[in-house]
């Protein structure tokens, strides 16, 4: 039984002639929340967006090493569009398409070919119910989604990814634009939902990885310089630098 | 201490010549609209008591021996011109908005924005000459022959292909327009695609778009707003331009459902018929269209303006 779904191997990754990820090894474990932490421009966000390919969206990114999924090597798959609808993401601000509540969440699942009415509204109920945002939307699904709330329209779009049942979910500092409350929702939401699905999570925020993570990779200068289980990673840090990070000595 | 008293004195003077001088230069264009504006309500008072509005509006002779003038048949063409052009334009513009802003490599997108620009900058006179040189000819021996041999045989719409094709008619006229009001269109469309954030759109591939999935699912109805009121910009322009219309329209008071048939524009009309105004009434009722092409106009553009604004502001 192979309990790693991601296996990331020697990954470099350079925008341009610049380089920003250096050798990276790296084992997601399934089912499980893993926390990327580091300062700004560790590198954190660019390993994650590494991932379901976004890099392919700008001109002069180049992959160097693999990261294997399923035994195939996600960096040299031709059908980018086939894996990221496996391996969904979630951004720091809210995205919600402007469309309504309803046809953002059934986005993905018509873009998968779902037609049939039936279907897709038991999809969506399934989704919103799993991102606990049914109960504040089931009486006006119609409506925009431009007329929710910033914390709402978080849930929105991680039903949205949930929809079409992803194997795995990116999410790029999914609380840093919300408020306290609306981000205790989140982090709930993060710990339930590893049951179904894998996520993989970079925060600025050491407290958060601590809550909702079960591993946590602490990045800097673009290289990994700690990867544990967050128990051990926050109470036995081994590296020096992790210790001073995490004790707030820089960064 | 003296010293410095005068000094804040002639700095506070000097204040207040800038806010003056500037003030007076603001509001001298209100003014100057205003003015214009009751001008041409003042011209045109004989021919709006002796004909009324809508009389005028719907009666299409234009009989100067007669004394009788309604404007029905310039209106008609500024109207048929007009959303011809839009017509035309409106696929191309926001393809070619499309195009500048998803697609194209950055090499080439200075390339092709400079050249849209520079369309817009060729004088009117030069597109009448060029219609009127090159165009017309290709119309009447080609495009039009071809028109009446395929469309212009279907029963109903045929009739808008009737007619000799001499190449100096509507159907002309509105090409021409088309390509003038083009670059409007598309630096709108362009600036409102640009305003989509980066965000929408890495979700929309995030979440398993093709490329075609995300311009027609996020960055159209995004920017939705934004590319009517472009449209509506291009209309503004239509609507008034003269010269480019004036080669290539023929200039007849006639409303004529073909499109391959000569027809008339206010502007066409006012280039062509001030010399000629030879009674007060003739000349009041050149004033009257003239004035109801001004207060279209300004609607038209205030309607573009607010819907531009509103798309800046989504963003």
């Amino acid at each position: 039984m192979d309990e790693y779904i991601l296996k990331v191997k020697k990954l470099n990754f350079y925008y341009g002639k610049k380089q920003v990820l250096f050798d990276i090894d790296m084992n997601i474990e399934k089912n499980c929340v893993t926390a990327l932490i580091g300062p700004s421009g560790c590198g954190k966000t660019t390993f994650l967006r590494c991932f379901n390919r976004m890099h392919d969206l700008y001109k002069g990114n180049r992959y160097e090493g693999e990261i294997l999924y399923n035994n195939t090597d996600i960096l040299k798959i031709k059908d980018s569009i086939k894996l990221r609808s496996k391996i969904g993401m979630v951004f720091q601000s809210p995205t919600p398409f402007p469309m309504s509540i309803f046809d953002n969440v059934a986005y993905g699942l018509r873009l998968k070919g779902i037609k049939n009415r039936a279907e897709l509204s038991d999809r969506v109920e399934d989704a919103l119910i799993k991102a606990a945002l049914w109960e504040e939307v089931k009486d006006r699904l119609s409506a925009s989604s431009s007329g929710l709330s910033g914390g709402q329209q978080q849930r929105l779009v991680i039903a949205r990814a949930l929809a079409v049942e992803p194997d795995i979910l990116l999410f790029d500092e999914p609380t840093s634009a919300l408020d306290p409350i609306a981000t205790s929702k989140i982090e709930e939401l993060m710990i339930a939902l590893k049951k179904i699905t894998t996520i993989i999570v970079v925060t600025h925020n050491m407290q958060q990885a601590a809550r909702v993570s079960d591993f946590t990779a602490f990045f800097y200068l673009g290289r990994l310089i700690e990867f544990n289980k967050t128990e051990e990673f926050f109470t036995r840090p081994k590296s020096k630098q992790t210790e001073d990070y995490i004790t707030g000595k820089f960064g | 201490m003296k010293k410095e008293g005068t000094k804040s004195n002639s700095f506070e003077l000097k204040n207040k010549i800038t806010l003056f001088v500037t003030m007076f230069a603001a509001y001298f264009v209100p003014v100057l609209i205003l003015s214009i504006l009751v001008s041409l309500s003042f011209e045109s008072a004989d021919a709006f008591n002796k004909f009324g509005f809508f009389r005028f509006i719907t009666t299409s002779t234009w009989d100067p021996v007669k004394q009788i003038f309604g404007g029905a048949a310039p209106i008609y063409g500024t109207v048929v011109t007009t959303v011809l052009s839009l017509i035309f334009a409106a696929p191309v513009s926001i393809g070619i908005a499309i195009f500048i802003t998803q697609i194209c490599p950055k090499k080439i997108k200075g390339i092709i924005s400079g050249a849209i620009e520079l369309l817009a900058s060729i004088p009117s006179i030069i597109y009448g000459m060029w219609g009127l040189f090159v165009l017309a000819p290709i119309m009447s021996n080609y495009i039009e022959p071809f028109l009446q041999k395929t469309i212009g045989k279907l029963p109903l719409v045929g009739i808008i292909f009737k007619g000799t094709p001499i190449g100096i008619d509507l159907l002309t006229a509105s090409l021409i327009l088309s390509i003038m009001i083009i670059p409007f269109i598309t630096s709108v469309a362009r600036d409102s695609f640009e305003l989509v954030p980066d965000n929408l759109i890495e979700s929309a591939y995030g979440i398993g778009s093709t490329k075609w999935e995300v311009i027609k699912n996020i960055v159209l109805p995004y920017s939705k707003t934004g590319m009517y009121g472009g449209m509506i910009l291009g209309i503004g322009r239509a609507i008034g331009e003269t010269m480019a219309v004036a080669f290539v329209l023929g200039n007849k008071h006639e409303i004529v459902l073909s499109l391959l048939g000569a027809s008339s524009t206010i502007p066409v009309t006012l280039a062509n018929e001030f010399t000629e105004a030879d009674s007060k009434i003739y000349m009041s009722s050149l004033f009257y269209l003239a004035l109801i092409l001004f207060v279209s106009s300004f609607v038209i553009l205030a309607i573009a303006k607010y819907m531009i604004l509103r798309t800046n502001k989504n963003g």
